[in-house]
């Protein structure tokens, strides 16, 4: 049975005609094309961002697998290390972002891979939907999942080593940093998936590129844990800044040529 | 109904359409065209690029040179405006398996901002006979199932084109034989279709015309008023026995 019957005009620029029939009800309705018209960039990173966020929420592939990695990398340097004074400050912060890039790589990889399964990435390419919208959502996703696992592993850090890492400054370090790594590891998580050996070639690809933002975090982390004054912590922090910057516009921009093909 | 203004009737022009990928050839010099709400079946043998020819169309996959028009239109310029036309099924599902049945339709309605969403997913899932299934996660379902699902989330926002690459994909009997009803029955207008499938009899079936692609090459095409089943298969094989 034909439940409804719709005639469309395509025609770039006219209204799109729509007959609904149902039961005996005769609805004709026309809307303009402005109404039916693609939705907004904002809404599809946002359609993106939530089916990320669903699929997380009932698998935790993501979160598991790096929170069981940052914990077991930060557990093993708490007892490789016998750290106290001067050695804790110089070798803690180091210790934190290892755990936090090392497991972030899990994350991005799991994430672009989902896409792969039932090649749901050619779905999301053949939506009328800017390339630059999925990289944004998958990008933020990744953050927000990444951001978790930080906010999950300080408090234990702070317990492990005994530093005050709880306070804005190092959140603040942190995110900037996570920024950077997440929009770079989305864009090289996307080149990583169409190449043989996938697992292996995103930390390759992704670590040498990271190595900037790594060391500015490393180095921003270690000035606040040591009372260093905000006029020394700066130049670190705006570098990151300007890394940020420089990563999302540069990965927004060619993300559309590394899906696909 | 397409054909209105800006192109003369064509739902799909190619020409000398190419795809190489390194020094495989996997497309050469391909010309089709394919009116408003024609169908044309794409056979061949395995490895001749009907697959290629199918995503190239639905602008995933760039032509390495040649010329594609949908509807009019290029779709290097007019990307959007072509991929709202595009509706594609494969023997990929694009499913999200661990979304349920009724969320893979809500998230593609979002990309394609349809509206009267839920309304529209009950009836895509009344057709696909899914509609008992609608809050099962994908992975639940059975192979079938999900390329009924699949159906159902191409032809979500009605598109007039219809690019379909083994569609009868893990299909039941029953289900084969009401794939055209599962796929068209919400249109007014026939859509236009070009499917790919290894089932000679399905496809001589559903469409008009019939190609045969070997080599990346079509290298044959008939009428379905031009020709019996008969000799058209034969015909086929002796291309695909050459082909392969
Ligand atoms: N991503 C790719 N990289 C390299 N070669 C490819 C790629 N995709 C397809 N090919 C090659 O292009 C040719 C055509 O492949 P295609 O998938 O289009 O064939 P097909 O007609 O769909 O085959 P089948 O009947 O098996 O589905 C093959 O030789 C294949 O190896
Ligand atoms: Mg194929």
């Amino acid at each position: 049975m034909r439940a409804f019957r719709r005639s469309i005009d395509v025609t770039p620029g006219l209204g799109r005609s729509f007959v609904a029939m149902g039961d005996g009800l005769t609805a004709a309705i026309s809307i303009s094309r402005a109404a039916v018209g693609p939705p907004s960039f904002f809404r599809q990173v946002g359609a993106i961002l939530w089916k990320d966020l669903a699929v997380e929420l009932r698998t935790k592939d993501i979160l598991s697998s790096m929170l069981v990695f940052g914990l077991i990398v930060l557990v093993i340097f708490n007892f490789a290390f016998e750290l106290r004074g001067e050695n804790l400050i110089l070798v803690a912060p180091g210790v934190l972002w290892v755990a936090f890039v090392f497991a972030g790589i899990l994350g991005l990889g799991r994430s672009m891979a989902q896409e792969k399964e039932r090649s749901s990435m050619e779905g999301l390419l053949l939506c009328p939907v800017d390339r630059g919208a999925i990289f944004v959502a998958k990008m933020l996703g990744n953050l927000i999942f990444i951001v978790i696992l930080e906010a999950i592993t300080l408090p234990i850090f702070a317990a492990f080593f005994n530093l005050p890492v709880l306070t804005p400054g190092v959140g603040l370090i942190v995110v900037l940093g996570t920024l950077g790594f997440a929009s770079v590891g989305t864009l090289f998580a996307a080149i990583a998936i169409n190449t043989r050996a996938r697992e292996v070639m995103l930390p390759i690809l992704l670590f040498p590129i990271i190595v900037p933002v790594i060391i500015a975090s490393v180095k921003a982390t270690a000035f606040v844990l040591d009372g260093k004054p905000w006029a020394e912590i700066w130049p670190w922090v705006n570098l990151l800044i300007a890394f940020d910057v420089i990563f999302l516009a540069v990965c927004f921009v060619t993300f559309e040529y590394v899906i696909g093909e | 109904m397409i054909g209105a203004q800006g192109f003369k009737g064509k739902s799909i022009q190619a020409s000398l359409l190419a795809k190489s990928f390194g020094s495989i050839h996997a497309l050469r010099e391909v010309n089709l065209e394919v009116g408003a709400g024609e169908k044309v079946a794409i056979f061949g043998p395995n490895g001749s690029g009907k697959t290629t020819l199918i995503k190239v169309m639905a602008t995933i996959m760039r032509p390495s040179s040649g010329r594609l028009h949908i509807a009019g239109m290029n779709p290097g310029e007019n990307g959007h405006d072509v991929r709202r036309l595009i509706g594609v099924v494969s023997h990929n599902t694009y499913l999200y398996d661990d979304l349920a049945v009724e969320e893979n339709l809500a998230f593609y309605g979002r990309m394609y901002g349809v509206e009267n969403v839920k309304a529209r997913i009950t009836n895509g899932l009344r057709r696909v006979g899914l509609e008992r299934r609608s809050r099962d996660r994908v992975r639940t379902l059975s192979r079938g199932m999900q390329q009924r699902l699949s159906i159902a989330r191409a032809t979500l926002h009605e598109p007039p084109i219809l690019l379909l690459d083994e569609p009868d994909t893990g299909l039941d009997e029953a289900g084969q034989a009401q794939l055209w009803e599962m796929l068209t029955s919400g249109y007014a207008d026939e859509p236009t279709v070009v499917m790919t499938t290894h089932n000679l009899k399905l496809g001589m079936s559903l469409c008009s015309r019939w190609t045969v692609l070997v080599d990346g090459e079509i290298v044959s095409e008939v009428a379905k008023e031009n020709s019996s089943s008969e000799s058209f298969q034969a015909l086929y094989r002796r291309y695909a026995g050459a082909g392969t």
